[in-house]
């Protein structure tokens, strides 16, 4: 499988000149420990179950999967559930998700790339007073500001519009996007700013021909973790907007649910739907999302 | 402007002239400032005010005084949504830190399973709350659900969503099903920092794998343990999406933490002063939480992992 062989790299990476010497000790130690070896094992169960049933029975007709065993591979798979769930509007769904995502990800590093270029570059108290408002931003919860983001957005007159849930959630990606493109500019050398510098470069150019290059770890983590985060937000969409044409995915499938009822195996097939295109970027970007969290967590 | 004069210092004084130029005024900070604190910061400021308001929604809110927050000291409703945020914040810790730091450890190993089992682990991360809340939804309705077939096993009853205690405790698995992956990443990243050294000193004197993981690997990785905890901590406390789509607060009120009962309050009757008093005070347990929790393990280490990134 490809997952195989792209998650293996970071691991290479840490141990380039040697990973061989330091290999036969850990394993020893792995191998001599039960609980390392089938504590991972459940988990695997864990996870797994929950999301083999979650395909299969979205293959099953009603009837099989209301009367068979759910943990059974369905006998007679049937793409039905899918169709039905494509034709009640789904597509829109997509569509507007994707739009907020697009639009959520360039907010977010348009204006998150400056912040962190000032916040490493510049040696003003004020830039560091930013940057730590930025970091405390981080615990701000979405329920705290849902009431008065209702009463700002209805005063904006932008309630039951897609702005009203993109402006909100590039906000709240902001502390993450800062924090994660300062850590990786703040990796690029004194030197090569010290040549541009004696080359006459301004900032703007250093910004553009130096930093933003060099960067592009970080910000593509930033880019794939604000997609992420305006594919999956549920809130803002929920309180701040209203009507079908304006309704995301998260919201979407929230809404199947009553609709479809009992018609379980078809709430299932929308949530499959629904991880489809998450899932493909997964597979391409899996390294920078991974590095992207694991920073934020603090290396 | 200082960086107007680079070349008359370029021969002299190298290093000061370097220094000035080319750094980008502050001022490009500024839009990106302005926006957070247009949608994140003043909201929060708002909100306290409002939970000094009476308002409906509709027309303008009116100053109440402390009326809201009289209220919410003798609210009993207010008084068990708080018990039980308390409750499922305790039992998610509980659950997830075990299985995050042993999962973490064993990923930071370099076996050969590990990047694959590592990578299917990850998935659950990359759904959406809301898909996660149906999806367990579905497995656990008693006339379908996989409940069925595989609770009699694990000695969980198919009514398990039927009973109080059960409903809570499915929240908090739902909640660390889905988050597992990102502490199981922190704690890897923090056993990836382990210098080998030490196992190799330890191997040396004889220690076996598990005095090395309570001597070395767990002291070793207090500070991240801090880290994750105050993400966990902060993170059940403002669990929404799974309640609102498992459980509507019930049975009863019995899941009806302090999330869904601001939720209720504001967008399902209208209370919106009220709701306002909720999320404020919200903030301010998950914030003393995380400050007494930074403040028991040491300010300055969580400061220098957020800063060394």
């Amino acid at each position: 499988m490809s997952i195989d062989t792209r998650a293996a790299a970071p691991q290479h990476r840490t141990t380039p000149a040697a990973p061989r010497r330091g290999r036969p000790a850990r394993r020893r130690r792995l191998l001599g420990n039960p609980v390392a070896g089938f504590g991972p094992l459940i988990w695997l169960l864990v996870v797994l179950v929950p999301l083999y049933t979650l395909v299969s029975a979205s293959l099953m007709r009603q009837d099989e999967a209301l009367n068979g065993d759910p943990l059974a591979i369905p006998t007679d798979p049937t793409f039905e559930n899918y169709r039905t769930v494509l034709d009640s509007g789904f597509l829109t769904l997509i569509g507007n998700t994707a739009l907020v995502a697009v639009a959520t990800v360039a907010i977010v590093l348009v204006l998150s790339v400056p912040v962190a270029y000032v916040a490493v570059r510049t040696r003003s108290r004020l830039s560091s007073l930013a940057f730590r408002t930025f970091l405390l931003g981080v615990a701000i919860p979405a329920q705290a500001v849902i009431v008065p983001l209702y009463l700002m957005i209805g005063k904006l007159g932008l309630y039951d519009t897609l702005w009203a849930i993109i402006l909100p959630t590039a906000a709240f990606a902001m502390p993450v996007a800062v924090l994660v493109l300062s850590g990786t500019m703040r990796d690029v050398s004194e030197e090569m700013y010290e040549a541009m510098a004696l080359d006459g470069a301004s900032p703007v150019r250093m910004l553009w021909q130096l930093a933003v290059p060099l960067s592009r770890a970080g910000i593509s983590t930033v880019a794939i973790f604000s997609a992420l985060q305006a594919w999956n937000g549920f809130l803002f969409p929920l309180i701040l907007t209203q009507s079908e044409e304006r309704r995301v995915l998260t919201l979407g499938l929230f809404n199947f649910m009553s609709q479809f009822g009992v018609n379980i195996p078809a709430v299932l097939a929308a949530i499959v739907l629904s991880v489809i295109p998450i899932f493909a970027v997964y597979l391409v970007a899996r390294r920078a999302l991974i590095n992207g969290l694991m920073g934020v967590g603090g290396k | 402007m200082p960086h107007h004069t680079p070349v008359a210092r370029r021969h002299g004084d190298r290093k000061a002239a370097v220094g000035d130029v080319g750094r980008p005024p502050v001022a490009w900070a500024v839009p990106g400032i302005l926006f957070f604190a247009v949608f994140a910061i003043v909201p929060l400021a708002i909100a306290v005010y409002l939970s000094f308001c009476t308002w409906d929604g509709l027309g303008s809110p009116a100053p109440t005084g402390l009326d809201n927050w009289s209220r919410l000291f003798r609210d009993s409703e207010f008084g068990q949504a708080a018990w039980l945020s308390l409750v499922l914040t305790t039992i998610s810790w509980v659950f997830q830190t075990p299985v995050a730091l042993l999962l973490g450890v064993w990923a930071a190993g370099r076996q050969r399973s590990r990047a694959f089992l590592s990578a299917i682990f990850f998935i659950p991360l990359l759904l959406s709350t809301t898909a996660i809340a149906m999806l367990f939804h579905a497995l656990l309705d008693p006339n379908f659900g996989v409940i069925r077939t595989i609770g009699p096993w694990l000695g969980i009853d198919p009514a398990v969503m039927g009973s109080s205690t059960g409903a809570l405790l499915v929240v908090a698995f739902v909640g660390g099903w889905q988050f597992m992956p990102f502490h199981t990443l922190i704690y890897q990243g923090g056993a990836r920092q382990i210098p080998e050294v030490l196992y190799q000193a330890a191997s040396i004197d004889g220690a076996g794998t598990v005095r090395q993981f309570f001597h070395i690997t767990l002291p070793q990785l207090r500070h991240t343990m801090t880290t994750s905890s105050v993400l966990m901590i902060v993170g059940s406390l403002t669990y929404f999406d799974t309640v609102l789509i498992m459980t509507k607060g019930g049975p009863g009120t019995d899941t009806t933490i302090l999330p869904y009962l601001m939720y209720r309050t504001g967008f399902q009757t209208y209370d919106l002063g009220y709701a306002a008093a909720i999320a404020t005070a919200l903030v301010v347990v998950a914030t003393g939480i995380s400050l007494l929790m930074v403040r028991l393990s040491g300010f300055g280490s969580m400061r220098s992992t957020r800063e060394g990134m």
